[in-house]
Parts: C-alpha cells; structure tokens; sequence
C-alpha cells in the first residue's frame, strides 16, 4: 500500500502502537532507573519505583571496569570491520559483473558460511588460531570476524551491485576499462551506499558476538560483550552496575542506529530478502 | 545447472572427508610423540630475579577480592619489580573461570598461575593431562613438608610429585544461623537430620523457611553434608574408594533425606546467589543455611556481623566430629611466560605471612600448623581447633573427592533428581557415573 | 554477464583467498568437528598438549539420545524445538501485527519504527542482563499484579522446573514415524490426485512402512531407553522466549512493512471495490502475497533461535538446566567436563538442525539466481 493514503487512521490503532510501544520501552526504562539508583536502593521490592535521586555514580563505576575491554571492543571491531567490508567489496564486484562458469556455484559455498551455528567450528579454531600463534589475541578475534564475516559482506555487495546496470559496466569495459580500472575508477566511488550497509551490519554483528570473545580471549583483550557478563555475572547484589553497563555496552550501537536506521533496515533486507 | 548442484554437494560431502583424513594423519603422529615423554618434569629453584608481568588467574572477585588483593600486595612489597596482573573470571563457585583456564590451556597459553581447587579437581584435569611441574622441591626447600598436614599433602599429591600449594583450607559442613532469631523461635541448632526435620514442621508453622538453598551448586554442596550426616565419615569416604556401593540402601537413604530436606526449603533457590540465600537467614526469613565457612567471610567482612554473637554456627546435622575440608591452592603449570616470578609467587601464597595475611579476610584457616591464630576471629580460631583434631573427609561440590567429569555429570543427576525426586534412581545413576569417570572399577 | 578470459583469471584470482580461507574455516573445521565427534576424546588425560584420540563410531551419539547420564541433552533438545517454533511464531505474529499498525500511517511512523526496531541493534549479553532483572522471582514482572491489589506473583521465570506437555522419551521413534507417516500419505494423496505414478507408488509403500512401524514394529524391538523418561515443554523458558521475541519482532515488522509497502496500491483498492473489509484485505491478500518474504522470515528466525547461547548464558546462568539449549549444554560439556568429544557431538546435531533449513534455503537461492 502506497505511503501517501490519505485516510484517517483509525484511533484503535493508535491505542495499539501506543501500547506496543510502551511494552517494547518497559526494560530501557527498567535498566535506566536501576542504573540510576544508589545500591543501598535498590530492593526487589520497588523495583518499579523511580530513582529519589539520580546516582550518576553507577555509570561512572560500569565506566571504569569496562575501559579496557570498550576500548578492545572499539579496536576488534572498527578493524573487523572495515577488513571485511573490503573484502565483501571486491568478492561481490566479481560475483555480480565477472561471472564465470563455476561462480554461482562458489557463492552459493560461500553463502553456506553464513549459517553454521559457531559452536561446531570453536574447537578447531582456536586449535588454528593457536598453531599459528594468535590465541587470545586481539588478531585473533579479528581473523575470525572477518573470515565468517566474508559471506554476508559478499551477498550485501553483490546484491548492492546488481543494481548497477550491466549497459554501464558495458560502456566503460568497450572504454577500455579494465578489471581493477572498472572496480576502482567506476565502481568503489558507487559503493558508498553499499559500505554503510555493510558497515553498519558487521559493526553490531562484532560489536554484539559473546559466544567467540568468551572462549578465544585472555583478560587483555575481551570484547565489550565479555566484560559485561562478568560485571552482570558476579554477585547480584548490586545491580545498577550491570544495567549501567548494558548502557554503555549497547550505546555505540544505538548510535549507529540511531543516525544511519534507514541504512541499517535495508542491510536487514538485503541478508534476507533480496534475491 | 544441473552439473553445477552435483559438483556443489560432492564438494561439500567430499571436504570433510578430506579433513577428517588428514585430522586423523595428524592424530597418529601425535600418539607416536606420546610415548616418548616419561619422566615428570619438576620445578627449578633458580629462575633468577623475579620481575616483568605475573598473571594470577582465580576466581576472587567481590566479597573475596580483599584476600586476594592483600595477599598481592604483600608480594609487591616483597618483589617489587613484578607487575602483577589480577585476572578474575567471576561466577559462582568459579565455574565460569575454570571454562576459560581451558580454553587458556588449550590454547597454549597458560596464566602463570592459577587458582585450583586441591584435591582431585586439579589431579584429574592438570596433572593427568602432565600440565604441571612437580613442587617437590619447593615443598622441601621451603620447609613446608613440616607444616602443612601430611593429610593435606597426600591430597594434593599423587605418587609423581606434589602439584600445587595450597593457600587456605574451608569447611564445608557448617550450619549458619542467627542466635537471636533461634531464641525468638524457640529452636536449637539441629544435631541430626531428623532433629532437623522435626524443628523444620515448627519453623514453617511460624513462617520462617528452615533452610535456605541457592542456586544449583549449592544443592550439591547441601548433599554432602547430607551425604556426611547420614552415613557417617567412614561410609562416606567408601563412596570414593569403592568400599561403599552408590547404589546400596544406605546411599538410596541420602538421597531419601535430602528429598525430605528440600521439601523444607525456599521455592525460588534455583534464582539465588549463595550470599542471598545467607541474607535470607541474616535477615530473619530462614532459620537455617548450609554453606562453606566462606560464608563467615561474608557475614563479617561484607555485613559487619560480629561471629559468635551476631551469627553463630555448628557443624551441619550429624556430621559433630568431622571436618569436611576443601582448600584452594595454586600450581605452577608448564611452559609459563615468567617463571621467576611465579615461584615467587608460590613462595608467598605457602609461606606463614601469606596465609596469615590472606587467610583472616578470606574467612578461611590456615593450611598451615604453625599459623598465628590470634589474626583470625572466632570462628576461625574455632575452625582451626577442629581441624587440628577431627576427622576430615574430602568435599564433592569442591573438587576434592572426585574430578570434573565426574562433578559434571553428577550435577545432571541432581537436576534429574530435582525434577523427579526419585532416590532409587538418583542413586543408580550416581553408579553409572561414578562407573563412567572411574570412581568405581566396573 | 561473462567478462573476457582476462577478467576471469583475476576474477579467480581475487575470489581464491576468500575461498581458501572459507574452506579451511568452514568446510575444513566442520570436518574437524565431526571427526573429532567420532573420537572418545575427553577420557582422562583429554586437556595434554597432544591427547590421544580413539576413532570409537558412532557412540557418542548414541550415548546422547539413550544413554542414562545425557538426560539433560534430550531435554535441550526438545527445548531447542521448543526455542525455535515459538520465536518463530512470536516474531512473525507480532511483527506482522506491527508492521500491519505501521502500514496503516499512524503519526510518528519514523519514531515508532525505530522504538521497535532498536532491540535488534542490542547484544544478546545486554537484553540477557536487562531481563534477568525484570524477571527476577520478587521483583519486575512478579509486581505488576500487586499494582492492582492483588498478590505478588509467584511465577519462577526463569528457573521454574514445571514442564507441560508432556511425553516419553520411549515413544520419539514413534511419534517421528506418524509425523513421517502424515507427510508421506500426504505425497501418495498428491500422487494419485494429479495422477503421477512413481510418486504414488512411493507414497504408498512409505507411508505404509511408516504406519506399521508406528503401530506394530515399534511395540515388538526393545524401547529405546530402559526406563520411561518423561519430557516436555519447560515454563522457564517463557521468560528467554519473551526477551528473544521483544528483540526480534521489530526485524520481523521491518521485512513484512516493506512486503507491505511493495504490493501494488492497485491490489487494495481493487479489494475495496470488491467490498473487502481491511482485515479481508490483509487476511486473504495481503498476506498471501508475502509468502516469500515470511519464507525467509522463518529461516532467519529459526537459525537465530538456534543462536541462543548468549542470551541464555547471560539471562539464566549456563548451569540452569529449565532454560537449557544445545548450545549451552556443548559448552559445559567441552569446557567444563572436559569431553570434547561429545561437545563436538553436540554441535553437529546443532549443525544438521540448522542444515535442515540452509540447504533448501541455499539451493532455493542458487535456483532463483540462474
């Protein structure tokens, strides 16, 4: 249905979103007041209750016991990151105008990636990543981002460049463009679009993974996501700590989100529903 | 399109077989080094002068980190060029930490010494995988084969050598609660698990909770007592070397009593840390909680409880007499970055002043004899005279008694056993567990 | 389109590390893992620097779906099904209920969008610790009923053993026979309605040996287990499957409102013309005409829900077996046990799980793209 129907929207419906929305703010606004309150205030009891007043303090204190781990976490993915976007980049830009025989072939192998739960590739990793010396190491972390970070970067480029006409690629390559002269003269300055999709993707994509950073660090060089099951994972007793933590665990991505959302939406469409 | 499908699922079906060949190619001149090594490689006196970056891996955070960070600036003041690095992987009972020690080990980087439970936690996973370096010699040349129980040492040992040093030694078998609120009830401590069923009919009519549970592994720490309680010291050791059947009535009884016991718990325990379930009794809603004497620690250093008067204790229902112990020690594993300041280290954690230092904080005796007990409060001093002179059996939910397989599985017994409260067949799964992680020679 | 020999070389060229690395961390690793699986890694001295490994069969798989000790597995397992269907159905209801709202042009679409949409962009770590809070036994949710002068509730969410629907463990083959059974009479009614003869052939002699498995044969061989061992659905993981649903639904709405907003406008006026109400409209069309993109939803969906781990890990602790999930349970396997090999049994049942909806998925796409 086209966006610009003008109809009254009936009020039931408002009272629908209205509540949704209310229920989906319930535990942001559950992690804010307990973030905000002193410990000594914190009881099961009025859990609901807001903060008598606003304890600044948790947020310094989560602050202070995440430092390194944010700061590793910034590192890991920043690096992953940009690493795979430019791999994606290239892989797509062969997938999509140099076919060959064989080549659907290969992306669908490389699609295959995409899916495997990561419990059944742990135990020879980081056997791998320790024959080559680079357990518990930042590198290590990012290697194995951007190894399985390959096949959603290569779907999302080569979706993206699918959209370029082929009359185009046609024009130039009768130009006498070559293979690298049409990647990086006419195709990189158009992917702009492409790398804040993919960007966007695999920075909450490395951002967010647990499963990897608990089992393939050493103290040094957690992931954010580590840090704050340790902060959370302790005693309970004093919970404004882990909630003002989620906060600053979740704040980077929220950002992102928050200004390049539209991006971010089409990155979710482009791993799902594109063909 | 076809052709291209077939060649895809070939590829697919036909990689793993490649790798599954050449794993087991791999595999086979593995077993052919394995035979080599024989001897037991032992731990050197001279590394040098300690200095550079030693990381201490455990599982103190919280409550017990003021122990630990004690017992680490004692070592900065005695070394003070060595950086020491604190790495704590919090969690209850440090399940969480021994996970990452794995993937640390596997990954062939091991902390230069790490927390362990003694007993056959460490025996069963370090020193059967040769891990370890022997300390013998570090035991002889700092004296400790005079001060430390030889009861302690043969626990810690095996007939190969010596494999760690132990910091501390806690209790498991104690029954916490609060004289002031008993005297309101009108009950005493229990001295036998029926006592306590009775005394438990009377606390719930007064809507007080008995005794208060947390979250799993506490449930197994409540067994062992209960385990000790029902069958007594020797019965309860026969089910570690095989003397007592894990199936006969009287084991079936120990889990018949403590089915009997939960019915006298709080519902929610599964949702709990073990310090809630002590504030649950702190606070007046339990009468009662079974927990190692680091829950002293808790209720002293964290509460600012006085023992003795604020909170009191008595050993857990029939088990008067005997000490179930269970010690954290540190080892010195293979191939560590910094081996002069990890024998340092060693040296700290046995030597009198380290445990006297670390000891008093974290709620937790002495391993040594020779301790100055006028630093520990009352219960320490009291525990240190019952472990001068009871009987003292090993703990399952700590490590002593039996190694992490068999830990493992026999908490997927007690989940069963939760769920159905079947003691005949809780008791032959223990069999089939302890048959499977060789406890009990089929 | 078919570049110049040339460009293929360097089409090969660049494709070459990305496929190398692939197929060693993929193709490789998965192969690794089921050999492993295959091993009796985990005895003993299983942590040494170089340990021993016995090819020993297939018995770690039968050791997980009959021997006594692996209790915990099935109900994993069966929480795992349980995990899947249920955020499959939570996520597309909702996010088609969203979406539909969203469709109809409230005020504030922008606003409201990114509301239902933002606990996607969150770490599993962070919703796992936020909702551990709000379901704690004494607080959070529990209250709301005191807002209305009624008691407390007294719900355990996440650590409750209640289990509802309950069947044996004994009776699985069965029940996988009569599921087998319905599919296959289903093929041989298609068969012989369109009049295809192989087809009904097959469906004929399947679907009966599937029935008289289902009700004589498995009557007559031994049981697989020696005991009845009694499984169903845990109430504990109400709790995991609301967190999971509340970040994922906002996913869901986003593929069904573009769905929504790429059908013709021609389709809902013609229907108006017709006399269809809006519900009429989004039941009967509307929906229907999103096949493929609820088709993806689901595969999406299914594979995130075999993700679970750390949303589990860190909303109920790995040891709490009423939340339990494969993926929890190869971790304590492998790192706490120290049985690798299991572990690695574990994740290959994981892998064929989610095998069962990438291949179709994959050769559905490898199709389309031809």
């Amino acid at each position: 249905m086209s966006q610009n129907t003008l109809r009254r929207v009936s009020p039931i419906v408002y009272v629908m979103v209205l509540a949704a929305m209310v229920i989906f703010l319930v535990p942001i606004y559950m992690a804010l007041i307990t973030a905000l309150k002193n410990p000594a205030e914190i009881n099961l009891a009025t859990a609901w209750n807001l903060p008598s007043y606003p304890y600044w303090q948790s947020f310094v204190e989560a602050y202070n016991m995440l430092l390194p781990s944010l700061r590793n976490s910034l590192v890991l993915t920043i690096t992953g990151t940009v690493l795979s976007a430019l791999v994606g980049s290239i892989n797509g830009f062969v997938f999509s105008k140099n076919r060959f025989r064989g080549s659907e072939v290969v992306f669908t192998l490389f699609l295959f990636g995409m899916f495997i739960p990561y419990q059944i590739i742990l135990i020879p990793l980081f056997q791998l990543l320790r024959a080559i010396g680079i357990y518990g190491s930042l590198y290590g972390l990012i290697l194995a981002h951007v190894v399985y970070g390959i096949p959603i970067t290569t779907l999302i480029f080569r979706n993206f460049y699918d959209q370029i006409p082929d009359s185009i690629v046609e024009s130039a390559r009768l130009d006498g463009a070559g293979f690298f002269g049409l990647y990086g003269r006419l195709f990189l300055p158009l992917s702009v679009p492409g790398f804040v999709v993919v960007g966007i993707w695999q920075f909450t994509q490395i951002w967010n993974e647990f499963l990897w950073g608990v089992t393939l660090t050493k103290q040094s060089s957690q992931p954010v996501t580590v840090g704050l099951a340790q902060l959370a994972g302790g005693q309970a007793v004093n919970w404004n700590l882990p909630m003002a933590g989620s906060f600053l665990a979740g704040f980077p991505v929220l950002l992102i989100y928050i200004f390049f959302g539209r991006y971010f939406i089409r990155g979710l469409l482009a791993g799902s529903v594109k063909e | 399109m076809k052709k291209g499908l077939t060649l895809m699922i070939t590829l697919l079906l036909l990689l793993p077989m490649v790798s599954v060949w050449a794993g087991g190619q791999q595999e086979g001149t593995a077993t052919a080094e394995e035979t080599e090594t024989v001897a037991v490689p032992e731990v050197k006196l001279d590394y040098g002068k300690p200095s550079g970056d030693l990381e201490i891996f455990s599982w103190w955070a919280g409550d017990e980190a003021p122990a630990l960070n004690a017992l680490i600036d004692l070592y900065n003041d005695n070394y003070p060029q060595v950086e020491v690095i604190n790495a704590t992987v919090t969690g209850g009972s440090g399940v969480n930490a021994k996970a990452v020690l794995k993937t640390r080990m596997l990954g062939g980087d091991p902390p230069d010494s790490f927390q362990v439970h003694a007993g056959q936690e460490l025996i069963g996973t370090w020193v059967a995988a040769e891990r370890m370096l022997d300390l013998t010699p570090l035991f002889e040349s700092e004296g400790w084969m005079d001060v430390i129980p030889e009861d302690l040492i043969n626990l810690i040992g095996t007939e190969n050598g010596i494999w760690s040093v132990p910091v501390n030694v806690h209790r498991s078998n104690v029954m916490w609660y609060i004289p002031e609120n008993l005297e309101e009830w009108g009950v005493e401590a229990p001295q036998s698990w029926d006592e306590f069923l009775e005394i438990a009919e009377d606390l719930e009519a007064q809507g007080v909770t008995p005794l208060s549970l947390a979250t799993n592994w506490t449930v197994n720490h409540l067994w062992e007592s209960v385990a000790l309680g029902v069958l007594g010291a020797d019965k309860y050791d026969g089910l570690w070397n095989g003397e007592l059947s894990w199936t006969s009535d009287e084991a079936v009884e120990v889990w018949a009593t403590l089915d009997e016991v939960l019915e006298y718990t709080n519902d929610d325990f599964s949702s709990l840390s073990w310090q809630q379930a002590t504030d649950l009794v702190v606070g007046g809603d339990a009468a009662f909680n079974i927990m190692g004497d680091w829950a002293a620690g808790y209720m002293s250093t964290t509460l600012n409880l006085e023992p003795g008067s604020d909170y009191s204790w008595a050993a857990s229902p029939g088990t008067d007499g005997v000490f179930m112990f269970l010690a954290d020690s540190f080892g010195f594993p293979k191939g560590v970055k910094n081996p002069a300041a990890t024998l340092a280290w060693l040296k700290t954690c046995g030597s009198k002043k380290g445990q006297d230092t670390f000891n008093p904080l974290k709620g937790s005796i002495s391993a040594r004899t020779d301790s100055d007990l006028s630093k520990y409060n009352d219960y320490s001093q009291s525990a240190a005279e019952d472990f001068a002179d009871n009987r003292i059996v090993g703990s399952l939910a700590h490590g002593v008694t039996a190694n992490e397989g068999f830990m493992n599985d026999f908490a997927t017994v007690m989940e069963m056993f939760l769920n159905n409260r079947n003691p005949e067949q809780a008791a032959n799964a223990a069999q089939a567990i302890a048959i499977q992680n060789g406890i009990v020679s089929r | 389109m078919v570049g110049s020999k040339k460009n293929t070389v360097y089409s090969m060229l660049i494709l070459l590390p990305s496929l190398i690395l692939l197929l060693v961390f993929v193709y490789g690793f998965i192969g690794n893992s089921f050999y492993v699986s295959l091993t009796d890694w985990g005895t003993g001295a299983a942590l040494r620097e170089n340990p021993v490994k016995n090819l020993i069969g297939l018995e770690n798989y039968r050791q997980l779906f009959t021997g006594a000790i692996h209790e915990r597995f099935r109900q994993d397992l069966i929480n795992a099904i349980f995990y899947s269907l249920f955020l499959v159905a939570g996520t597309l209801g909702l996010g088609l209920f969203l979406a539909i709202m969203l469709d109809k042009g409230p005020k504030g679409e922008n606003i409201l969008r990114t509301i239902f949409l933002f606990p996607m962009a969150l770490s599993f770590v962070v919703t796992g610790t936020i909702w551990r809070w709000i379901f704690s036994p004494k607080g959070g949710v529990n209250l709301i009923p005191t807002w209305f002068g009624m008691e407390r509730g007294d719900f355990l969410w996440l650590s409750s053993r209640e289990k509802v629907a309950l069947f044996n463990w004994q009776s699985v083959p069965q029940i996988i026979a009569f599921i087998l059974f319905v599919i296959f009479a289903f093929m041989l009614y298609g068969g012989w309605k369109n009049g295809r003869k192989t087809q009904t052939v097959w469906g004929a002699v399947l679907s009966g040996l599937m029935l008289f498995y289902a009700a004589v044969l498995h009557y007559l061989l031994p049981p697989i287990l020696p005991y009845a061992e009694f499984h169903g659905f845990s109430l504990a993981t109400v709790g995991i499957i609301i967190a999971a649903v509340w970040q994922y639904s906002g996913y869901t709405m986003a593929l069904y409102l573009a769905g929504l907003r790429g059908l013709p406008v021609a389709m809902y006026e013609s229907a108006k013309m017709d006399g269809a109400g809006d519900i009429t409209y989004y039941l009967k069309i509307a929906i229907p005409n999103m096949w493929p993109i609820t088709l993806s939803a689901i595969i999406i969906i299914s594979h995130i829900s075999l993700k679970l781990f750390a949303l589990i890990f860190s909303m109920a602790g790995a040891d709490n077996a009423s939340t339990g999930h494969p993926s929890v349970l190869m971790y304590l396997i492998t790192f706490r046990a120290n049985n690798f090999a299991v572990g690695a049994a574990i994740s290959v049942i994981l892998f064929l799980m989610a095998a069962l909806f990438i291949i179709p998925y994959l050769i559905q796409s490898y199709r389309a793209r031809r």
